[in-house]
């Protein structure tokens, strides 16, 4: 496929992935149509916030917006919101949306994201329980989100923590269940997963570990969450973050190639060399990971997507990929991680946990592929271009506390 | 509304009107000034905002805090005036600010 072909672009989904898709094909040159498909009523906006400053009330729609909404029509990108994409007519090239009307495109990028698991509870669907995943999900938890409610937080991952520090922040009572026996457990090491239980303890986070939701009880609006073994827990609302689920169903449905995701080689491209997939709903050939097919659910990964289908469509310069970086704000620490954990055989810490500063640096036999790192900015960039370089450095020079992470990584082979 | 003025490595200005309250790299981004990606948003996670402060506005734009100072440290072509502009606070003080963008973020 060459560039001269492409004349109109189609993006669905307007989330950070599909806003900068658009963004950046303009800004490379590409001069055709683009249409960005959304189902949400507002232009493209950053979702990392939602968990941390807009729902603490610190920053409002306005500056969550990626670009303002004036910028798509100054752009020439035609913004679909409130639109859902319904069906994708691979072999006539058109995207039908809902109420009937078909688009052609000459590429495709689909950008869909992912879906909030929701509680399979009985109660699930009372007044007070509530997913995580957009602004408008957050304005109706701000609405119960008042000093000394009673909240309960199902799922101790990143969003479940995030939320339970703001909660604490903003002085409500918060419990969290887990059904795993430690928060974190998919994500992290027990290490550093039993430092940010400490942590939320001591700021007066209570945790039910190893706990099964049974049922959410109340009558029009939720009083309680009832676990298997008969415990009652009073709230005022409830949480879910108990992970998401990549929305592949239109992709599915077109017979494309998906698995955790809609899988695609490097560049991006699906089982269809004219569609494109990339963000939450992506799962992509992991380059500093021996080509290990991956979805993550990240800025980095939304961000990195947009760059290279954008560089493939308009012929421009190949991105090179970054190690994945990934980020939680909890309290006053700030967790920086670079790289994918999983499959480390053995964990070294640079710095103690009691200083609040500290980093985990996660081993497969001699070979660096991962950092978990708290308000330790260096030793997370440091890892990160170590591994982006496919460098490492022995444990015994990473513990070394007398030597500066720069000078360590200057050293590294 | 304060105006910030941004030039680009290869010395093309931007002049943007930036609303006080936000910072000198989200102005940039929501008028789309090439050179400052900010993939982070403004989380002090990326260090890909890296500005140089015209020198007789430091001491109005502030110093860098220790965070920013250990991003910057791995950073390309970073001086005494590098800051990463997502930790700059826009102000009525900051009105006429001049930054200067690096080659490239990364």
């Amino acid at each position: 496929m060459s560039t001269g072909e492409i004349r109109r672009v189609i993006i669905i989904g307007a989330g950070q992935a599909g806003g900068e898709t658009a963004q950046r094909l303009r800004q490379g040159g590409f001069e055709g149509e683009i249409t960005l498909i959304g189902e949400e009523p507002t232009a493209p906006y950053q979702r990392p916030p939602l968990s941390k400053a807009y729902l603490k009330g610190d920053l409002d729609i306005d500056r969550l917006m990626l670009r303002p909404a004036s910028v798509y029509a100054e752009e020439r990108v035609a913004l679909l919101t409130r639109t859902r994409a319904v069906w994708i007519d691979r072999a006539n090239r058109k995207v039908r949306v809902e109420g009937g009307r078909e688009l052609p495109y000459d590429a495709l990028v689909l950008a869909t994201g992912a879906k909030p698991r929701k509680l399979p509870l009985v109660g699930a669907d009372l007044d007070g329980v509530y997913l995580f995943r957009t602004a408008a999900d957050v304005d109706r938890v701000r609405e119960r989100f008042a000093s000394g409610a009673k909240l309960i937080v199902i799922g101790a991952g990143y969003i479940g923590l995030e939320v339970a520090a703001v909660a604490r922040q903003c002085g409500l009572d918060v419990t969290i269940v887990e059904t795993a026996v430690r928060p974190l457990a998919r994500v992290t090491s027990p290490e550093v997963a039993g430092f940010f239980l400490d942590e939320h303890t001591r700021q007066g986070v209570r945790f039910v570990l190893g706990g099964q939701p049974a049922v959410i009880k109340g009558a029009d609006r939720v009083t309680g969450v009832g676990l298997t073994d008969g415990a009652e827990l009073p709230a005022d609302l409830v949480i879910a973050g108990i992970g998401v689920t990549p929305d592949i169903a239109i992709a599915e449905q077109c017979g494309l190639t998906v698995g955790n995701g809609i899988i695609t080689d490097r560049q991006c491209r699906t089982s269809d060399p004219n569609i494109f997939a990339i963000g939450d709903c992506a799962a992509r050939p992991m380059v500093h990971y021996e080509g290990r097919i991956a979805r993550l659910e990240s800025v980095h990964n939304a961000v990195e997507g947009a760059k290279i289908v954008a560089a493939t469509l308009t012929g421009g310069k190949e991105h090179t990929e970054e190690a994945p970086w990934f980020w939680s704000d909890q309290y006053d620490l700030k967790l920086q991680i670079a790289g994918l954990f999983h499959g480390h055989d053995h964990v070294v810490f640079r710095g103690v946990m009691a200083d609040r500063a500290f980093a985990a640096f996660y081993y497969k036999g001699e070979k660096l592929i991962a950092v978990d790192a708290v308000n330790r900015p260096a030793e997370y960039l440091g890892a990160k271009m170590l591994i982006q370089t496919n460098r490492t450095l022995p444990p015994s020079v990473i513990e070394d506390m007398s030597r500066p992470m720069k000078e360590l990584v200057a050293s590294a082979r | 509304m304060p105006k910030i003025t941004y030039i680009e490595s290869n010395g093309k200005e931007h002049v943007v009107d930036a609303p006080v309250g936000q910072t000198v790299m989200e102005a940039a981004v929501k008028h789309a000034v090439p050179g400052i990606d900010a993939d982070c948003g403004g989380a002090c996670a990326c260090a890909t905002c890296h500005v140089y402060v015209d020198p007789e506005w430091l001491a109005k734009t502030g110093e860098q805090n220790s965070m920013e100072q250990s991003m910057l440290d791995f950073a390309n072509d970073v001086e005494d005036n590098s800051r990463l502009s997502c930790q700059i606070k826009v102000s009525a003080e900051l009105d006429g600010l001049v930054v200067r963008l690096p080659k490239s973020q990364h």
